[in-house]
């Protein structure tokens, strides 16, 4: 293990973490305002990558995908919206998960049938294409660097609305207390589709993000939305700022602890144990630490109700 | 002089910047029948889920029979002889008002650690939790699911359940609330026949029943307490009369 | 709006009686399935589905005991399904094939998982604890795919099913199918009396109204945990009979799918009835067989079904039963 290598996990650890924070804000606003258990945000993110996939092979352009790809990620999540969701808000979580499953199993099926079950290749575009040298020996993927800072800057933006904003301010009182601004005359209907629009594009904007990288391919939300929940849950359901810490957390722990912990248990054990163990520990890390997390503190780092 | 059956010491609760106990302290003897009054928000029913075990103090002692029960979570506090009544009446909807006591008698015979037998034909646990449903003047309600009974009836039951738990201190949080003007009477008239048998802290609006059934009465302004004193001496006290009574002086 | 604390209306004796006679006919017709599937002519094929029924019937009877009576919404019961199978399927690897060492062996895995993973979990409420069961289920599942030694992702094909003291009792058919439904019929009157028990009412006083129940003197947690450990132990012997069925143990057994999947069983069949969660197996797996032989996409229609399940049919199957009859 050395330093350079740490640190490119690290940034990759970065770039997975932002990615999830922009999966897990619509989610955490979601569940934060309107009290919903949303299982199928996973696909929203699914068919972000899924769109920009085809309409790179469409229009030949990655640039043009992506920016057919967000508002046609919003009106799929407003579809989902006008035809499942709307009608299980007053209804208890177990209804929500059980629908919001219903859901996953049909997106997932639908797009294996429109598709096929193979994985989409999405190839990264020219311009962003290749490598960089940050430091002396240090190489990295501009593509991947890019991501970095969009995340950022997503998340620099997602911040001056929650915060600056009336609207913000408006998400962050139905977060803590959904009944009472409605009760202050606001349409909370029309607040909360508004917070589900833009999450949905949200997630649709990170799988769009992803597809030149990873594989696309049916079921690929299914996995990062537990991952999302996860984050959600440490940080601490309704609040920005406990889902931005924790993603990157959560991205970090998993990408470094993968990479590095068969050679940490190296020190303590024979180099088989060592790798064994590692690589069946590494993906657990997460969950072990999300558990710690709840075990201190039940309702997350950064609880917004009471 | 033995120990008081309650003694609060300095009691302090903030929620962020707003204070809604602040510095409360106060002793209530056994077998004393100790009203808390004061205007909408003044931070009663906190108090009351403070000394009941509901909400945690951020500073201060409670001390039931002598024993510092500050950090002990409600259902222990329960076990060494605490009861409570709700504000919004708390029962359990989907069980009989014969089975919502006989739990409450179950919680204290035993065992509940048993996985074989029918609960719900125990003549023991049903035995005494007829008698309190028969003080209570539901016997003949007692098969009825308890979501079902009239919003006085779930009063009374629940005040069945809390007796049953055989208290020792028992806090009431508005029993009176909504009532008309002949179960007031009711209520005000079971409360005498408690008075003595218990140690009872009353939390109450209706000052008719307050100053009628209270040995003593603390006013409570705001989170802090600011009189003491006998239903005689809190009608006369100025500072009293000037942040709560107002017109309303009986 | 909760419908998961809806009120549970109190049974007249007179509907307690014929509150027997759906179990009744539930457990006769799997008695009369054996000589009903050798007249039919496609006796294997009946055996096997009918008991793959019963054992998804068991696991989701258990998941009934925590989530129709205690409203603990555990998205990770699929785990104990894994932990019974990969009990006999490891213990088989090694050359224990004796059922009367491996179903022990599971129920003690199950339980120790339930009480570690439950003492953890149960401190949490509402979508917390869902999220929790789900995300220890998923570390578990991670843990056996890594397990190279036991066939990792690809499963353990086991060589034959488990011996009984000693003789091969269920190498056939048949004789499993007997297994299965004497460990259902079992089970289900275990818990019948586990819910009329003092235990069984504290857990439905609990799921009801927790506050109450600690103002009378009772801490809901221990006996939550209880009975999730006993809802694991339930799950893992069905995990063990699901292995010896398919000759075949696989993480697949375990995914947050399948959790979801048992979920729908017990939703669909009617919480809290304990025979509406074995109803509702039944249901799903017919369905499931029906929609397979229709359509490759047959998820395609089950999500919706789902869906439509739950916007409108939240009494589930003995909920429709019942609308008929009064209490």
């Amino acid at each position: 293990m050395n330093a350079t290598l740490l640190l490119v996990q690290a940034l990759n650890g970065l770039q997975f973490g932002l990615i999830l924070f922009l999966i897990a804000a619509g989610l955490t606003l979601v569940f934060g305002v309107m009290d919903f258990i949303n299982l199928a945000h996973g696909v929203q993110y699914m068919v972000g990558a899924y769109l920009v996939a085809a309409f790179t092979a469409w229009t030949g352009s990655f640039g043009l995908a992506l920016l057919l790809a967000l508002p046609s990620s919003l009106a799929f999540g407003l579809l989902l919206e006008a035809v499942v969701f709307r009608h299980l808000y007053d209804r208890d979580h177990l209804d929500q998960v059980l629908a919001t499953f219903g859901v996953i199993l049909f997106v997932d099926e639908g797009v294996k049938f429109v598709w096929g079950a193979a994985p989409l290749n999405v190839p990264v575009p020219d311009v962003l294409s290749g490598s960089i040298e940050l430091m002396d020996g240090l190489l990295y993927p501009v593509y991947r660097l890019a991501i970095i800072l969009a995340g950022l800057a997503v998340g620099a933006l997602l911040y001056v609305l929650v915060h600056h904003t009336r609207v913000g301010m408006l998400v962050r009182a139905g977060a803590s207390n959904a009944a009472m601004v409605s009760a202050l005359g606001v349409d909370i209907r029309r607040l909360f589709r508004l917070v589900f629009g833009f999450g949905a594009m949200l997630a649709g904007l990170a799988g769009a993000m992803v597809a030149p990288i990873l594989s696309v391919e049916p079921g690929m939300g299914d996995t990062v939305l537990i991952l999302a929940f996860v984050v959600i849950v440490i940080g601490g359901i309704g609040s920005i700022r406990g889902t931005f810490l924790a993603a990157l957390l959560i991205g970090l722990v998993d990408t470094v602890g993968r990479a590095f912990a068969p050679d940490l248990l190296r020190v303590m054990l024979d180099p088989a144990t060592a790798s064994q163990t590692g690589r069946a520990l590494a993906p657990m890390l997460i969950y072990i630490l999300m558990a710690s997390v709840l075990f201190f503190r039940p309702s997350g780092l950064f609880p917004t109700k009471r | 002089m033995s120990e008081p059956m309650l003694d609060i010491q300095h009691l302090r609760k903030a929620f962020g910047a707003l204070t809604v106990t602040e510095d409360v302290s106060l002793s209530v003897e056994t077998g004393e029948l100790h009203a808390v009054i004061g205007p909408n928000g003044a931070g009663k029913t906190t108090l009351i889920h403070q000394i009941s075990g509901l909400l945690w103090p951020g500073s201060g002692r409670i001390l039931l029979e002598g024993e510092d029960v500050t950090h002990l979570p409600m259902h222990q506090r329960v076990c060494r002889g605490l009861a409570r009544t709700f504000q919004i009446t708390s029962i359990l909807p989907g069980f009989s008002a014969l089975e919502n006591v006989a739990l409450a008698v179950q919680a204290r015979s035993g065992s509940s650690f048993r996985f074989f037998g029918d609960a719900s034909a125990e003549p023991a646990l049903n035995q005494p939790a007829s008698e309190a449903l028969a003080l209570a003047g539901l016997a003949a309600r007692a098969q009825v699911p308890a979501g079902l009974l009239s919003h006085g009836e779930k009063r009374q039951l629940e005040l069945a359940v809390a007796l049953a738990t055989e208290p020792k201190l028992l806090l009431l949080d508005e029993p009176l609330a909504g009532t008309g003007h002949d179960e007031s009477l009711r209520v005000v008239a079971s409360l005498q026949r408690l008075k003595g048998r218990y140690t009872i802290v009353l939390i109450e609006h209706d000052m008719e029943a307050v100053f009628s059934l209270a040995d003593r009465v603390s006013v409570l302004v705001y989170g802090r307490l600011i009189a003491t004193d006998t239903p005689g001496g809190i009608r006369a006290n100025e500072e009293v009369r000037a942040a709560y009574l107002g017109e309303e002086a009986v | 709006m909760s419908d998961l604390a809806e009120a549970q209306p109190v049974l007249s004796t007179g509907a307690r009686r014929r509150d027997l006679v759906i179990p009744g006919l539930l457990f006769a017709a799997f008695a009369a399935a054996p000589f009903l599937a050798a007249a039919s002519g496609a006796e294997g094929y009946v055996l096997s589905l009918v008991t793959r029924v019963m054992i998804y019937g068991l696991a989701a009877l258990s998941l009934d005991l925590i989530l129709g009576y205690g409203a603990l919404v555990s998205f990770g019961h699929a785990a104990f399904l894994g932990i019974g199978a990969y009990a006999v399927g490891i213990l088989a690897s090694h050359g224990i094939r004796d059922a009367l060492v491996q179903v022990p062996v599971a129920l003690v895995a199950s339980a120790l998982f339930a009480l570690v993973t439950g003492a953890i979990s149960l401190r949490t409420k509402g979508v917390y604890f869902i999220m929790i069961t789900l995300a220890f289920s998923q570390m578990l599942l991670f843990f056996i795919r890594s397990l190279a030694a036991y066939g990792g992702d690809d499963g353990l094909t086991l060589p034959a099913r488990s011996l009984v003291a000693g003789q091969p009792l269920l190498q056939s058919d048949g004789r499993l199918y007997w297994a299965s439904l004497a460990c259902l019929a079992g089970t289900y009157l275990l818990c019948r009396s586990i819910v009329a028990s003092r235990f069984g009412r504290v857990l439905r006083g609990a799921k009801e109204n927790p506050t109450r129940m600690e103002a009378v003197g009772f801490h809901p947690f221990p006996y939550q945990l209880v009975a999730y450990v006993i809802s694991g132990m339930i799950a893992g012997l069905a995990g063990c009979l699901i292995a010896n069925q398919t000759e075949f143990v696989t993480p697949a057994f375990m995914t947050w799918q399948r959790s979801g999947e048992l979920i729908f069983m017990v939703i669909l069949g009617g919480l809290a009835s304990l025979h509406g969660a074995v109803i509702g197996a039944a249901a799903f797996l017919l369905l499931e067989e029906q929609l397979q032989g229709l359509t490759e996409q047959w998820r395609m229609i089950l999500g919706p079904l789902l869906i439509l399940v739950v916007l409108f049919a939240r009494g589930g199957i003995m909920g429709l039963l019942q609308r008929g009859r009064h209490v």
